[in-house]
């Protein structure tokens, strides 16, 4: 089967200030492919350019080179009205459920967007609105209101019910729980997954949490410094990591066992000693 | 705790209902608002019913009524020098003033809106082409321009105004532009796009909606303006005297003023009550924007000069010495400890009811809860950093036997400084962006050293908490280093005066993984190393379990259960906490069911 995204060789650097001013690549020919229904987790730290990752793949930042391929079609430098187009197909939930929802508008109108973007009626798209609300748990009279009447976990549930209005194929999750709490957290992941097991959507899940993405991802892509430096299934990449790097960042985040956590501080320890000498 | 129950949403409904009722009635609600709104439309109606209430034609010269006194039969408010009806004049006057202010603030608005939009929304080469232009336009002196164009404009007072609307539209292109700039990089404007949106219904529904607000209130000042230099110049005798205006009624009075004063207090009358109204009501309508905050801020300022003894114990005395004659030996202790919030109808809303707490020295205590349980509001209470409106009260709250309750300020900021430390959980915000860090390091110190030792005191502080090059730091400004690199100054200012308590508010939740870990370990070597008490403010477990001997859950301000750490993991009795341990994300738990594609992939190869 052929992948549903392929990303090959992509480099980005955003403009310098002034001609001589050599401008920072952000990504450095990252490679990476996501099959239909998979979650990829892309993991790394800021910096690291997982969020340009995610955005060049939705369009909002434009690559130098490499190429984006999106079910067959090369979508790298696709135009405006194209971008419209693939609106079906790609979908994005942000960190931030606070400004991702435009507070001027009832939760009816937020979600109803999408559809009349595509040039679905008003009045149909109201329709669908009810749905979309029931398949992210949300009681349906939820239409009328603002998103300031609701919780940060609320929030974010009507974001990926907006995500999900097009019934895309791609879903970009640009760290979607790292704003919430940690019982609101566990509750969207599940939320997040029941969906693809009901809708077959694929995820391009980014997160610097890794307890996060160990729980959804079937693999995971790991970025340093805008370099992809380890790709593999998510048992393999967390618990056998290949790379230095893979090494450490699994080593760093604490496990909420006080035995476990001083076994993994010791061998945080000898690794950045070894790694010293 | 995502989804509060039905009960609990309609609550939140009732109380925004208020909210949504838009921003006229939010006007006209309040005194100023309702005032200037009854003012205007009045005026306005004079200006309109011109036809039905005036007396005579208002360029009729009646000889027999030159000068006359106001309430003389037929001249309500007397008449001029020429013995035209005022009240007449005065009608028309209104409605020159209303067109000049519709045109100049019309052209204004809608030069200015639109281009600026452009401008914004669209950037690069557009917005410099713009910019530049706009900038041009603002160097003209307008009103020297408007009269020397008089011949080519003809004079008449609605072209003389649209010229001088072009000639103030780049107030409200800056405005637009700036703002539009600012909307564009928000989340739910990327999320349109990525819906699939046109550029222009972008613009109008999620752009549009965010500068409308700061648009309507300039082009009421831009309206007074345009009334204002409207009457000046016909003072001044530019343009046609075809129609009766403020501007030349005046001039006319001006010259008769020793014969017949009065005649002066109408067009000025009209004229300020006309521009008083619109300037007030720009304001109040932003107030209307600013929303219910504004009120409240007013509110409680007045609330809080009535509860100035904040701090004052609310229990029996005998009580308090009970609870302190228990809490001896304790490095920090707190009873009953409750901090409170005016809402805005008046009530106080409860955030922390009641806690208690201890910490031992050279004990490191974690406080855990989600957002909203009061564990911030605890620590910043014991730090005595909470804002001014917030009411706090304990039986008991002891710090190396000083009580912290009911000190003068002077006395606090000392024990703050060498008693108690603090690290915040944004470091780059908790430094001065325009000074380097060695002088903000040195600033602390040199209150009990010199300068040189102060400044050896920042260097060895720096390269203990693991700064490689100490001296290329200490000259740093803090853009020039990494947020780990900040937290580590940060942590080097707050233990500089070898405190007793360290309280740390979420002090690596804004880090990445690998440099919380490297300032965990700090942390655990300095407490070692000073022995002091830490209280650690955090919602993230795995924290708890790296560095914390004791962990204290809150939920809804109250304090759910505390224990040893490995108790607590282990066997949570309470069943907030043990959902709260359930949420953790397991680390067995890895996600094991193959994607549908991978499988047949996986089939494929084979």
């Amino acid at each position: 089967m052929n992948p549903l995204l392929q990303v090959s060789n992509l480099r980005l650097s955003y403009p310098g200030r002034g001609f001589r001013w050599a401008a920072p690549e952000v990504l450095r020919g990252i490679s990476l492919d996501i099959a239909p229904g998979e979650t990829l987790g892309l993991v790394g730290e800021s910096g690291s350019g997982k969020t340009t990752l995610g955005r060049a793949v939705l369009g909002l930042a434009a690559p130098t080179s490499g190429s984006i391929v999106f079910d067959g079609n090369d979508i790298t430098t696709a135009s405006q009205s194209e971008r419209r187009k693939l609106a079906r197909d790609i979908q994005v939930v942000f960190q931030d459920p606070y400004t991702s929802l435009n507070p001027a508008l009832p939760i009816a109108d937020i979600l109803s967007e999408p559809l009349i973007g595509q040039g679905k009626k008003p009045s149909e798209a109201r329709r669908s609105v009810t749905a979309l609300l029931d398949q992210v748990g949300l009681p349906a009279d939820s239409a009328a209101r603002y998103p300031r009447e609701f919780s940060g976990g609320q929030r974010q549930r009507v974001a990926i019910a907006r995500a999900l209005a097009l019934q895309p194929r791609l879903i970009v999750c640009d760290e979607p729980v790292s704003a919430l709490d940690l019982t609101t957290q566990a509750r969207v992941l599940d939320l997040l997954i029941d969906l693809q097991r009901r809708t077959g959507v694929a995820y391009l899940f980014i997160t610097h949490d890794l307890s996060v993405v160990r729980h959804i991802s079937h693999r995971i892509a790991v970025m340093y410094r805008g370099e992809l430096v380890e790709t593999g299934p998510t048992a393999q990449v967390t618990e056998a990591p290949e790379s230095d790097y893979t090494r450490r960042l699994v080593l760093a985040s604490p496990t909420a066992d006080p035995d476990r956590q001083r076994e993994r501080r010791e061998a945080r320890r000898m690794l950045s000693l070894r790694s010293k000498a | 705790m995502s989804t509060p129950t039905i009960d609990q949403v309609t609550d939140v409904a009732d109380a925004t209902a208020a909210k949504r009722a838009g921003a006229f009635r939010r006007i006209i609600t309040t005194p100023l608002g309702l005032f200037s709104v009854i003012v205007l439309i009045g005026i306005v109606m004079l200006g309109l019913l011109e036809p039905v209430l005036r007396g005579h034609d208002p360029n009729t010269a009646d000889l027999a009524a030159i000068n006359a006194p106001p309430g003389t039969p037929g001249y309500f408010l007397g008449a001029d020098q020429n013995g035209r009806d005022i009240w007449s004049r005065v009608l028309t006057a209104i409605n020159v003033s209303v067109t000049s202010a519709l045109i100049g603030s019309g052209v204004a608005v809608g030069i200015g809106s639109i281009l600026g939009l452009i401008s914004g929304y669209v950037g690069k080469r557009v917005d410099g082409v713009l910019a530049w232009i706009f900038s041009l336009l603002m160097t003209f002196p307008a009103l020297i321009l408007i009269m020397v164009l008089q011949p080519i404009t003809g004079g008449t007072y609605q072209t003389m105004m649209a010229l001088f609307g072009i000639f103030i539209s780049p107030g409200i292109f800056w405005l637009v532009r700036n703002l539009v700039r600012g909307v564009k990089n928000e989340l739910y404007v990327d999320a349109a796009k990525v819906s699939g949106l046109s550029n222009r219904r972008i613009l109008s529904r999620h752009v549009l909606y965010v500068v409308r607000g700061p648009i309507i209130i300039s082009a009421a000042f831009m309206a007074t303006a345009a009334i204002g230099i409207q009457a000046g110049l016909a003072f001044l005798g530019f343009g046609s005297a075809q129609d009766a205006n403020f501007g030349t009624m005046t001039a006319d009075a001006f010259l008769n003023i020793y014969r017949a004063p009065l005649q002066l207090l109408w067009p000025s009358l009209f004229l300020g009550l006309m521009n008083a109204a619109l300037v007030l009501l720009g304001n109040s309508y932003r107030d209307a924007l600013a929303g219910p905050q504004a009120a409240a801020r007013r509110h409680r300022k007045k609330r809080s000069a009535s509860t100035s003894d904040a701090t004052a114990p609310s229990e029996e005395p005998t009580e308090a010495r009970k609870a302190s004659a228990q809490t001896q030996g304790k490095l920090l202790s707190v009873r009953n400890l409750r901090v409170s919030y005016p809402n805005l109808d008046g009530t106080r809303k409860e955030v922390v009811k009641g806690i208690s707490l201890d910490i031992h020295a050279g004990e490191i205590v974690g406080l855990v809860g989600e957002s909203g349980s009061g564990k911030s509001q605890t620590a910043f209470s014991i730090l005595g950093l909470l804002p001014k409106q917030a009411e706090v009260s304990a039986d008991v709250m002891n710090l190396a036997g000083d009580s912290l309750l009911n000190h003068d300020a002077k006395l606090l900021r000392r024990m703050r400084g060498s008693v108690i430390s603090y690290i915040p959980q944004e470091p780059m915000s908790n430094l001065d962006p325009s000074f380097t860090i060695g002088s903000q390091l040195v600033e602390g110190l040199s209150s009990s050293m010199s300068k040189k030792e102060a400044k050896e005191t920042a260097l060895a502080l720096l390269a203990r908490v693991g700064i490689t090059d100490p001296e290329r730091t200490f000259k740093s400004y803090p853009h020039q280093i990494s947020g780990g690199m900040a937290q580590r100054v940060l942590i080097a200012g707050a233990v500089a005066p070898r405190p007793k308590l360290l309280i740390a508010d979420e002090p690596t939740t804004a880090l990445d993984v690998t440099v919380q870990a490297e300032i965990l370990d700090l942390l655990r070597d300095l407490q070692g190393e000073l022995g002091m008490g830490v209280l650690l403010v955090t919602h993230n477990f795995g924290v708890v379990a790296d560095i914390c001997d004791r962990v204290l859950v809150m939920r809804d301000g109250e304090m759910v259960e505390g224990g040893d750490v490995r108790t607590i993991f282990r066997n949570p009795s309470h069943p907030y906490t043990q959902e709260l341990i359930a949420s953790i994300l397991d680390e067995e738990t890895v996600r094991t069911d193959p994607a549908p594609a991978v499988l047949a992939s996986a089939k494929e190869q084979k």
